[in-house]
């Protein structure tokens, strides 16, 4: 029981972190565009299969492949933000752009379907199989490679946001869009690269998703999505920090409830977010009436 | 007198259209037309039902299969317990509408306190909680599923009843429609989608408004799915809740127009049959998938208002400039037939 219970902390701890890691793209993307991206899921997959292809058929270590399928996905989000975003304007951009990004995760699945088919594939290396001993239980080496990463990914994210010019650019048109275009920052450049920033660091999480989950097919964006969603919403729209610290605490609740409940431990994740919205509507660490209405 | 002219002949066109319907099944008795014909009318039905809440209101649902399903798990058991079958079954769908009504009322208040895209995540939420809760629960059958009872019609015209039921429930659905958006409450659910705060602040009471709407909506949809559940003679989770169901509604309802009552009959019409001779065309999912896709971003781009209100811009622009080249030219007032021209164009 305790190597159980020990485990499920270090999973939860650790998973935690992959999810931060692809909510914080989700999260960056609302900041600046107030777009929710419900292709997010399906991206962090596509990024899986990208290292599963460089893997498989060119030998490429997982490690390294990153090298290449990180600006792939980062060109990726430009060109989707450049044809399928940027065009909407209006009043009712909010749901067509949530409409568009649903539309573009279907085009991707299917394309994934019909170049992979329907069977599940997992990404393989040596450390994918190794693990460590900690006290009374094992822990698969990739989970610290994965937290690992995910913790210098976001750190990144971070410098790039609060340490550089278009990192302030960036924050400016979250603040306030047409101050910083009066400013003189070119709005429509920053949506783009924050868009394929967001999506870019999907190449990351779909990485380490695929060699933790065990395998993965193009139908995993739907539950991927809907766990990043809920991860969002619970720690409010916008909020980095709180991104991370909700999908840490939701994905060890749910090991832990896993240990006891494995049919019903998903469901914690929707219940913890209905729960806190129903007391909070902007969500743990939203803010508050910037984006009531 | 004009208003009350067009009147009558809207009406006439709308008893035609129905009465086409009727004898549809008549003309045509392949079982593979009247099968997307069934499929068309139910989703005439939910297309209907959705647009009378989310596009009068503006909040937009994409959890709309909690409902259904729900209505179509309930057909099902009931079915089953109470020992319902042939025509029978019928008489239960009103129950499996006013089942999936219950369920909307605590997904309502929860939900509708939140607005915009939050709203729409929390249908996703929703959504989600009943596909698990369908997998891992009992009485649903788990991931296997349930099977209704088999009706032992004539193979001839084994698929009449189920047109026909699932056309009174498309002409109920549509009639709620119209008498909604006529009615002060539909004034006051659009009100709500124009601006909420200042339609609460001149006295619309928006949650019971709100939620009357999603309960209404959630009625025809339970219908609906029992009606499909029934057809189909099967129930497994990832089919009754399927996401891809929330995204054929809504797309739907944005090809004929959001928030028209004519609009979510044409886009269902024109959209479920095309969507199901592509996959009878294509052996594979993945190539209607990708279509779908494609079809929807082309929709949302080119045409985001639908199809009835950007024809109706064009027509309007076309025979304002039929008028200004009759003018120029010949100077003769518009014709005498422009109010039949404009046919409908009001919805």
């Amino acid at each position: 029981m305790a190597s159980e219970i020990g485990l499920a902390l270090a999973t939860g701890i650790l998973g935690g972190g992959v999810y931060a890691l692809m909510a914080a793209g989700l999260t960056l993307v609302f900041g600046v565009l107030d777009i929710i991206n419900v292709a997010q899921g399906i991206l962090v997959v596509l990024g899986a299969y990208l290292s599963y292809v460089l893997s498989v058929h060119l030998h490429i270590d997982l490690l390294v492949g990153l090298l290449i399928t990180v600006p792939a996905m980062f060109v990726i989000g430009v060109v989707i933000y450049w044809l399928f975003i940027r065009p909407l304007r209006g009043a009712e951009r909010t749901s067509m752009t949530l409409l568009a990004c649903f539309a573009v995760a279907l085009i991707i699945e299917g394309i994934l379907y019909r170049e992979f088919g329907s069977n599940y594939v997992s990404l393989n290396a040596w450390y994918t199989t190794a693990s460590l001993h900690v006290i009374d239980f094992y822990l698969p080496d990739i989970y610290l490679i994965g937290f690992g990463l995910a913790i210098a990914t976001v750190i990144a994210l971070y410098l790039i946001l609060y340490q550089t010019k278009f990192g302030r650019a960036v924050r400016a048109t979250m603040q306030n869009q047409t101050a910083a275009r009066l400013v003189g920052i070119d709005t429509n450049r920053v949506a783009a690269l924050t868009f394929g920033i967001g999506t870019g660091v999907t190449a990351v999480g779909g990485m380490v998703y695929g060699a933790i989950s065990g395998g993965f097919t193009p139908n995993s964006g739907y539950d991927l999505i809907s766990r990043l969603l809920a991860i969002v919403i619970l720690a409010g729209m916008g909020s980095i920090g709180g991104a991370m610290a909700a999908a840490v605490f939701m994905t060890t609740v749910e090991a832990f409830v896993d240990i006891w409940q494995p049919d019903w431990s998903v469901v914690v994740f929707y219940l913890a977010m209905v729960i806190v919205l129903t007391v909070r509507p902007q969500g743990l660490f939203g803010r508050s009436a910037a984006r009531a209405q | 007198m004009k208003t009350g002219t067009r009147a009558v002949s809207q009406g006439a066109a709308v008893v035609v259209f129905v009465a086409a319907l009727a004898v549809f099944p008549l003309v045509f008795t392949n079982a593979t037309v009247t099968t997307f014909g069934i499929d068309a009318l139910i989703f005439v039905t939910v297309v209907s039902a959705w647009n009378f809440f989310s596009g009068y209101s503006g909040y937009l649902s994409l959890g709309h299969a909690v409902f259904y399903g729900t209505g179509g798990y309930f057909l099902v058991i009931a079915a089953r317990d109470w020992n319902f079958a042939g025509s029978g079954v019928f008489w239960l769908l009103p129950l499996a509408g006013l089942v999936a009504a219950i369920i909307a009322v605590p997904v309502g208040l929860v939900a509708l306190r939140v607005r915009r895209h939050t709203f729409v995540v929390m249908t996703i939420a929703f959504f989600f909680i009943a596909q698990l809760a369908a997998t891992n629960l009992g009485v649903t059958g788990g991931s296997s599923g349930l099977l209704p009872p088999i009706p032992n019609w004539a193979p001839g015209t084994f698929n009449n009843p189920f047109y026909y039921a699932a056309l009174v429930m498309g002409v109920l659905a549509v009639a709620a429609s119209w008498l909604i958006r006529r009615s002060r409450f539909g004034l006051q659910l659009r009100a709500i989608r124009d601006d909420e705060d200042r339609a609460a602040g001149l006295g619309v009471r928006t949650m019971p408004v709100k939620l009357t709407a999603l309960v209404l909506s959630a009625f025809f949809t339970g219908m609906a799915g029992g009606l499909w559940v029934y057809f189909i003679g099967d129930a497994v989770p990832q089919f009754v809740f399927d996401p891809l169901f929330d995204l054929a509604v809504v797309l739907m309802a944005f090809f004929g127009g959001l928030g028209t009552i004519a609009g979510p009959v044409l886009g269902a019409l024109i959209l479920e049959p095309a969507q199901q001779w592509f996959a009878l065309e294509e052996a594979n999912s993945y190539g209607s998938e990708i279509l779908f896709g494609l079809l929807f971003l082309v929709i949302i781009l080119f045409l985001p208002r639908g199809v009835l209100p950007t024809g109706e811009e064009y027509l309007t622009a076309g025979r304002a400039w039929l008028t200004r080249r009759r003018s120029g030219t010949q100077s003769v007032p518009a014709p005498a037939n422009v109010s039949t021209q404009a046919e409908g164009s009001s919805r």
